[in-house]
């Protein structure tokens, strides 16, 4: 009896748990069209084909980074060394690609990748093997990187001129219609999308974070999952560097400074569970476009930009409260 | 962050620590003392090298320096040895600060104005409470909100604008001294609070449920402590914290501009957690937070006088942070690695070393190519 029972309550189980998974992106989705109607209102020519691909390109760096986050957090982990790693790898590509004008495309792509990674391993060992907490281990990280970034490049910086035009339009060419970073952004999306959900890894993830020790149980090896993702946060920051150095044509001591929140913040709002095991590619997508529409419709509908950082917070707030009240309300009408 | 230490390991752990073994050893394996040691190291060396050290001007000066962490370090350990944080503490100070910059550019009296910063930054604290304890959001992620908000209710009030011109009898809170001594008002003022929140920490029943929530919060509400009052409390108070910290930097500079603090956050936390707190909450004291903040200072002003920026500082002030947990846990794993060791266990540490030597060889060459040419 007990045995015959017990997949039929899992399946009830896991239609709860699906339905308030559709739910939260369900609330995200409203709020983003409440936003979009209301700034439409305003402000007609947000509603346009320039003004869309103009948030898809600004919003590309920032998605390739909180997947990145994404996965980390889903571990129950943190990592806020992501915007150091993208500093230091952008002053070092930029310094290869000044010193070296003819360097494919592709291969500056691989260096940020391979140093990006360097990094990530080295955040991954202090955690797994220093058994460091994350939060500690990539504060520490953070001030570390960022001082090799004065260290390396001692004060200096690069500029537009010093940089090679074919390496400029690496993230801004169009040459399958959409922008270069836009189509890689798109692109790592569809991968993490499928390496969380249909890999065998990608699920160890989810494993690792919502129950420990049950994944230990399992015979999951916990401690390599943990590595893995810092890995390959540092990977993906590598990516994000060299983008961000093509698409703003500079490299300086202060790049992407502060950046590490807004990639937390796109995953939360996303609805990502800060407490790890929860969290779908989807939602952080949505996350991260949510952030991108707010930053622009504010300067469309003439908010002076001295006030937009405080109505980015306030709706980050707004959005994490509401998507708590939703949550709370789900589980008191299914009770 | 969370707070439920609810597994064996960590309950066997916390009884081994908190029971009875005052060993005249035990005493002096303690982080508090470990610090000491450092501190002392940190001086001997620092005199060596540099014969500005130990100049009574100097270090009065260099105090200051730290005062405004300090300040906002005090409600911090409250909020870590809960289990909570609060990343806002350094925006809090600059919305507050800019608040009075701005009532001061309108021509309003600057100790009204100094009131109204405070009493903002209070609120600043109050809202974060409210998040945390009544709604129960994370507090990371709340005062991840809140940590963009207030920065940019700075930016909204100042925009580029500078607020400057304040009366002396104002910016003595930040650049004086107490009555003809070299001792700064503002570390005069620290010292007062700290010997509070000390005494506060570990002599009140407020001090002991603060280690109960962060051991256990539910066992803590449970056994019919007001944690979510508790919780309302400190936060409150740590923005009123950063507020008088924002007056005080306000001060010290003489001016304010909406950025200012920005990224003090770090250095908050990065003293409170090499002080000994640990970042899950229930363990700590307020003296090894003390003594390291002492620490990082004199680190850093001994590196000052090397001329080493304050940038690169942060690379020793990092690995530092992160030693400080990570030695113990390595000299753990190494012991064990003894214990079984096969000549495979060796080889991936070799490989990792191998991809770090690769890439300092990477680092130092694309460096030189560049700035050889410049």
């Amino acid at each position: 009896m007990t045995i015959q029972n017990a997949p039929a309550t899992r399946s009830t189980f896991t239609n709860l748990l699906w339905t308030i998974a559709r739910f939260r992106e369900a609330g995200i989705s409203l709020f983003i069209l409440i936003l979009m109607v209301a700034v439409t209102l305003r402000a007609p020519s947000f509603l346009t084909v320039d003004n869309f691909e103009d948030i898809l390109l600004n919003i590309s760096i920032l998605v390739i980074v909180a997947l990145a986050q994404t996965m980390v957090i889903i571990t129950h982990g943190i990592d806020l060394s992501v915007s150091s790693m993208i500093g230091l790898v952008a002053m070092m590509v930029a310094f290869v690609v000044k010193q070296n004008p003819e360097t494919p495309g592709l291969l500056a792509v691989l260096m940020g990748m391979a140093v990006g990674s360097v990094l990530g391993i080295f955040n991954g060992l202090i955690i797994t093997y220093g058994n460091v907490p994350p939060i500690i281990a990539t504060l520490g990280t953070l001030t570390i990187y960022r001082g090799m970034v004065f260290y390396y490049s001692q004060g200096t910086w690069i500029n537009s001129f010093e940089l090679p035009a074919n390496f400029k339009l690496l993230s801004k060419g169009t040459p399958l219609g959409l922008p270069n970073m836009v189509i890689i952004a798109i692109l790592v999306a569809s991968l993490v999308y499928y390496f969380l959900n249909h890999t065998r890894t990608g699920r160890d993830i989810f494993a690792v974070g919502s129950n420990p020790e049950a994944a230990q149980y399992a015979g999951i090896r916990s401690q390599r999952i943990i590595f893995l993702v810092y890995l390959i946060s540092g990977v993906l920051s590598g990516l994000a560097a060299v983008l961000w150095v093509s698409r703003f044509e500079s490299a300086q001591t202060n790049t992407a400074l502060g950046f590490e929140l807004q990639t937390v913040a796109a995953s939360v709002v996303g609805g990502v569970s800060i407490s790890g095991g929860m969290g779908t590619i989807p939602g952080v997508l949505l996350g991260a476009l949510l952030l991108g529409i707010i930053q622009n419709s504010l300067t469309l509908i003439r908010i002076s930009p001295f006030w937009q950082l405080a109505a980015q917070g306030l709706l980050i707030l707004v959005a994490v409260i509401s998507d708590r009240w939703i949550l709370s309300r789900v589980e008191r009408t299914k009770l | 962050m969370s707070m439920l230490p609810v597994n064996g390991s960590k309950s066997v752990s916390l009884i081994n620590e908190y029971a009875p073994r005052r060993s005249f050893l035990s005493n002096f394996l303690r982080w508090e003392w470990m610090l000491v040691g450092l501190l002392i190291l940190d001086v001997l060396i620092n005199t060596r090298i540099s014969p500005f050290f130990l100049d009574a001007r100097n270090l009065s000066r260099t105090s200051s320096d730290f005062m405004e962490i300090g300040l906002m370090m005090l409600p911090m350990v409250f909020i870590i040895i809960t289990g909570n944080i609060d990343l806002s503490v350094a925006s809090n100070m600059g919305m507050s600060a800019s608040f009075m910059g701005l009532l001061h550019n309108m021509g309003v009296n600057i100790w009204v104005a100094a009131l109204a910063g405070l009493l903002l930054g209070t609120l600043g604290g109050f809202l974060n409470g409210y998040l945390v304890a009544r709604i129960k959001l994370p507090s990371l992620v709340v005062t991840l909100g809140t940590y963009a908000f207030y920065r940019g209710i700075a930016y909204g009030f100042l925009g580029d604008q500078a607020a400057r011109g304040y009366p002396e009898a104002f910016t003595y809170l930040g650049q004086g001294k107490v009555f003809g001594t070299l001792i700064p008002f503002s570390a005069a003022l620290f010292i007062v609070m700290a010997v509070i929140f000390g005494l506060v920490l570990h002599r009140t029943t407020f001090g002991r449920y603060l280690y109960s929530i962060g051991n256990n919060e539910n066992a803590t509400s449970y056994s019919g402590v007001p944690v979510e009052k508790i919780k309302f409390i400190i936060y409150t108070l740590s923005g009123f914290m950063a507020a008088l910290a924002g007056l005080i930097l306000a001060a010290r500079f003489g001016s304010t501009r909406p950025d200012i603090g920005t990224g003090l956050e770090l250095a908050v936390i990065t003293a409170v957690v090499l002080g000994g707190v640990d970042i899950n909450g229930g363990k700590g004291t307020m003296v090894g937070a003390i003594l390291s903040l002492l620490l990082i200072g004199l680190m850093r002003f001994g590196m000052g006088l090397l001329n080493i920026q304050g940038q690169v500082q942060g690379i020793v002030i990092g690995l530092l942070l992160i030693m400080s947990i990570l030695l113990p846990n390595v000299i753990r794993n190494l012991s064990r690695l003894r214990e079984n060791f096969t000549w495979r266990s060796i080889l991936p540490a070799a490989v990792f070393l191998l991809i770090f030597i690769l890439f300092f060889i990477f680092f130092f060459w694309s460096r030189a190519s560049v700035l050889a040419g410049s």
